[in-house]
């Protein structure tokens, strides 16, 4: 059997990530998909004839620019498309508009409260300062604030330092934004309903909280730590579907030599005395490596392809306990024709963005009320996009296709798998909520995929379908990610590491922890670093 | 153009300006030879990715276009710029230079062979004048069409199919500076497939009574396929993406140039692919093949600037202490489809060698702050976005 210097196991956007850096460094590296098509979550797939979707993942801001442009990614195919626009649609008819033209916005936050419209100025400048302080730290490993070794110390010194730029009140104020919940965030700014429903979305995507739990102010923070270009919070459309962003990093990946597998699922690495020394596949094919980079969730990783005798206890518990909890579900949706929204005119730029139909933070909450009682949101909060009005290359010209993100759907219903009426029932309150604001919307359906947490656990193998890897909450990032003492990307056993959106910076398609990984496992093998640096914020 | 006596006119409008201001939303124009031309229409962004993504349309009408006829036309322009035009056939556009006699570069354009003895000149500089002049003692007429020939650029990944959803079936064969007529309205259009976005794209031209009913039909056609109109901002981007020069900005046309030194010749410019020596006699020939055996003072250099601020206006040393200015730079910017932070630069020759390592003195302003970045740059050879589809025949779909 051939031997690798390095074996990634899933071919996501971080493993596909971590393995160009290894292949760029002159290792022979391979990666192991257990699917028969890469991407893991960042996907296009041609689900019905002539229309391709983001079936997983369906915007993209948080890929990093360094690395996009460090791989060549455009060179290997990736575009993406900047869209501005959103809207909320509400329950009287009217909406609130997201413009991208920050004085017509204006205009129209001042349709719903005038004070709303000057206050978002001050909301604006808030955030920017809390992503200031968190964007130079997605590039870097994060310290061991328990080590003394001088890396870490330096590293320490740096995000000690970086805290205290923030001033006194500034400091006082992080601390809050990272612990406090979004509803009580935007309560400090805003009084209008729409407003706060329109911007709490983002401290809930993925996540199973609620707006009014502690910790969701960072999630949404998290969403506007990306960028398109420099435009900092921007997001776009991945031409040809989010599978573009895999497609060009495998392609990368294979132009510093490096090898992929598909329908290659691993059952286990291989431990011996202590150390790693290849991977088992469920075929009974073993390869060997003494380098094994899981790409999987901490939870799949500790404890299902590693046995849990080649572990210490306090991984094995750490890993039984991490937060990965299902939330949301989604629906992909291949469409005869632009579908009419009320109040608004057809084809309105507004509508280039993610529409919303949840116009109170009230609604919103009682949408996870429905989740704690492990059933899905009968009021459901949706974050829907129709990237085929901007790329041409999705689906017929005139035809669409609708990528619905919904929130909530529990990993289990009333205790017991989700079972296909429960499916049935979860598609038909989130057709409903957008038929409520669109009349001609259900006859222009033509085909529909549904993925509950079910699905996306076992098609993308994801633990109970969390799109981030794990819990985006203080207790579970920097130097805590996926658990204290294993945040360098380094596993508890000699030549394991990890590289998923389980560790830091976190979920997202960021490809950060990716890249970071590939630097400590160049590092341990005393190769020199190719993983560039992040570009510095002005 | 008709001329009269106490013209009140500040700014001519292109036979496409009733279309043009209707789009334009947000009012920014500029002046471009003295026509009015759209700056931005909504948003510099949304505009320059329509032409990455889908297609973006740009009013070219001011342009200046020259018509160049009469049996020793071939001959006079071979003799004009630089490049052999004897291989330019009938139906087939070429990218050109002129240059004056020290072989300075006069401007560049494109030399359209409408028919045997029948060209179209298009440029950036007003150049009658010297037209005229190296006419001497040619059997050539030359006439200033600019005001009578429309055209739009029709430029992006659905540009061929927007063409022919407008009927012009078979565009798609269409190679690279090659050119073709089809029927529009009562007259005919003529469609090439050139431009100035490194894309696949299109310039239509067309007589101006026919400008308007052309811009309608084909914005019908390209409903489905995200058309939009596109302003010189983004094109300014568009062309920095796909490296090709501005006169007047990454160097002074020859005549322009009031003090000593400052014009560039083709070497100079990266142009050099563009001289035929093949050819006994051409304007500048004997200066540049001087230049040729001796070696040219200056080099035109794309760079790869690290990090992602623009190298805007800024100086180039040897290295990050400062210690030997090479050149400046000439164009800069991010470039959003390539991801690289390009600059083109003029630097002195010997440090314009294929992976030179330089260094820009990068200024930019936050809050009022000024901040100054040496930011290493190494010599590439550009430009940085070449897709596939830019020169595929046939053209694809998108």
């Amino acid at each position: 059997m051939e031997k690798y210097d390095a074996i990634v196991i899933g071919a996501g956007h971080n493993g596909l990530t971590n393995a160009a850096y290894l292949a760029k460094s002159g290792l022979k590296v391979l990666v192991v998909e257990k699917n028969d098509y890469i991407g893991g979550a960042a996907v296009s797939r041609e689900l019905y004839t002539d229309w391709k979707y983001s079936n997983c993942s369906y915007v993209c801001s948080l890929l990093r620019p360094e690395i996009m442009r460090d791989l060549q990614l455009p060179r290997h195919g990736l575009q993406v498309v900047p869209y501005g626009g959103g809207v909320t649609f509400m329950q009287n008819g009217d909406y609130y508009g997201n413009h991208a033209d920050h004085e017509r916005q204006y205009r129209e936050v001042a349709r719903h409260s005038k004070r709303d419209a000057n206050a978002y100025e001050r909301y604006e400048a808030d955030v920017m300062k809390q992503t200031r302080l968190i964007r130079p730290f997605l590039m870097r490993t994060p310290p061991d604030p328990t080590s003394l070794k001088p890396k870490d110390l330096k590293e320490l010194a740096l995000l000690a330092s970086s805290f205290a730029s923030m001033g006194e009140e500034g400091l006082a104020d992080t601390m809050r934004f990272w612990t406090m919940s979004i509803g009580d965030f935007l309560d400090e700014y805003f009084e209008s309903d729409v407003i706060k429903a329109h911007l709490a979305g983002s401290g809930i995507i993925g996540t199973a909280l609620g707006v009014y739990s502690p910790g969701t102010a960072y999630v949404l923070l998290h969403h506007y730590m990306g960028d398109v270009d420099g435009s900092v919070g921007a997001w776009g459309f991945a031409r040809g579907g989010m599978g573009a962003v895999s497609n060009s990093l495998a392609s990368s990946f294979q132009s510093f030599g490096g090898t992929i597998q598909r329908n290659a699922e691993v059952d286990q690495i291989i431990v011996k005395n202590g150390k790693t020394s290849g991977v088992a596949l469920s075929n009974g094919d073993e390869i060997y490596s003494d380098i094994v980079v899981s790409n999987l969730d901490p939870k799949r990783t500790f404890l299902k392809i590693m046995d849990e005798k080649d572990l210490p206890t306090d991984v094995v518990r750490k890993a039984k306990n991490f937060k990965i909890r299902g939330s949301s579900g989604k629906l992909n949706i291949a469409l005869d024709g632009l579908p009419t929204f009320n109040g608004l005119p057809k084809g309105s730029p507004l509508c280039l963005g993610e529409k919303h139909f949840s116009d109170s933070l009230t609604r919103m909450e009682r949408a996870y009320d429905d989740w704690k009682n492990e059933t899905w949101s009968k009021d459901p909060y949706v974050d829907m996009l129709i990237p085929t009005q901007l790329d041409p290359t999705m689906a017929p010209p005139g035809k669409h296709m609708m990528s619905v993100f919904v929130q909530y759907a529990p990993p289990k219903i009333d205790g017991r798998e989700w079972r296909e009426e429960d499916r049935d029932g979860f598609a038909k309150s989130v057709i409903d909520q957008i038929a409520n604001y669109s009349p001609d919307f259900k006859d222009l359906i033509l085909h529909c995929e549904v993925r509950t947490p079910k699905e996306i656990e076992s098609e993308v193998g994801l633990t109970e379908g969390n799109i981030f890897m794990g819990e985006l909450t203080f207790d579970q990032l920097l130097f805590n990610r996926p658990f204290p003492g294993y945040a360098q990307y380094r596993g508890p056993v000699k030549g394991m590491y990890m590289c998923g959106s389980g560790t830091h910076p976190g979920g997202g398609v960021m490809a950060a922890p990716g890249a970071n990984a590939a630097r400590e496992i160049l590092y341990d093998l005393k190769r020199s670093n190719t993983v560039p640096e992040g570009y510095a914020d002005d | 153009m008709k001329l009269t006596p106490h013209d009140e006119t500040m700014m001519l409008k292109t036979p496409f300006h009733s279309r043009c201001e209707a789009a334009c939303e947000i009012n920014m124009w500029e002046d471009w030879k003295g026509y009015t031309s759209a700056q931005a229409y909504t948003e510099v962004e949304k505009e320059y990715f329509a032409v990455r993504n889908a297609t973006g349309v740009f009013d070219i009408s001011p342009m200046m276009k020259y018509r160049i006829t009469g049996p020793e036309a071939g001959e006079y322009l071979n003799r004009l710029v630089t490049r052999d035009m004897r291989k330019i056939n009938v139906g087939r556009v070429a990218y050109a230079i002129w240059c004056d006699d020290d072989g300075k570069v006069m401007d560049d354009g494109t030399v359209f062979r409408l028919g045997e003895n029948d060209y179209r000149l298009c440029a950036y500089a007003r150049c009658l004048d010297w037209l005229m002049w190296t006419a001497d003692g040619f059997d050539v007429d030359i006439t200033d069409e600019t005001a009578d020939v429309a055209a739009l650029a029709v430029q992006g990944p659905t540009s061929c199919t927007i063409f022919r959803n407008m009927g012009f079936e078979g565009l798609e064969n269409l190679k690279p500076f090659g050119m073709t007529t089809f029927p529009f309205k009562e007259s005919t259009v003529m469609i090439s497939r050139t431009g100035f976005t490194g894309d696949l794209g299109y310039e239509i031209w067309i007589k101006p009574d026919l400008a308007e009913s052309l811009w309608d039909a084909l914005f019908e056609a390209g409903k489905l396929y995200g058309i939009q109109p596109i302003g010189g901002y983004a094109l300014d981007m568009l062309r920095t993406e796909a490296g090709f020069l501005q006169a007047g900005v990454d160097f002074v046309p020859a005549e322009e140039a009031v003090r000593i030194g400052r014009s560039r010749s083709p070497f100079e410019l990266g142009l050099g692919w563009l001289v035929s020596f093949d050819k006994p006699i051409f304007n500048g020939r004997r200066a540049l093949l001087r230049e040729k055996n001796n070696g040219s003072e200056y080099a035109f250099v794309y760079l790869d600037v690290d990090g992602n601020k623009p190298a805007e206006h800024a100086f180039i040393y040897t290295d990050s202490k400062a210690s030997k200015e090479v050149g400046t730079v000439t164009t800069a910017a991010w470039c959003p489809t390539a991801k690289s932070n390009v600059a083109f630069a003029q630097v002195d020759a010997k440090y314009g060698k294929l992976g030179q390592e330089l260094v820009a003195e990068i200024y930019y302003e936050r809050e009022l702050k000024w901040t100054r970045v040496m930011a290493k740059c190494t010599v590439v050879k550009g430009p940085v976005f070449d897709p596939p589809r830019k020169r595929q025949t046939p053209a694809p779909a998108f």
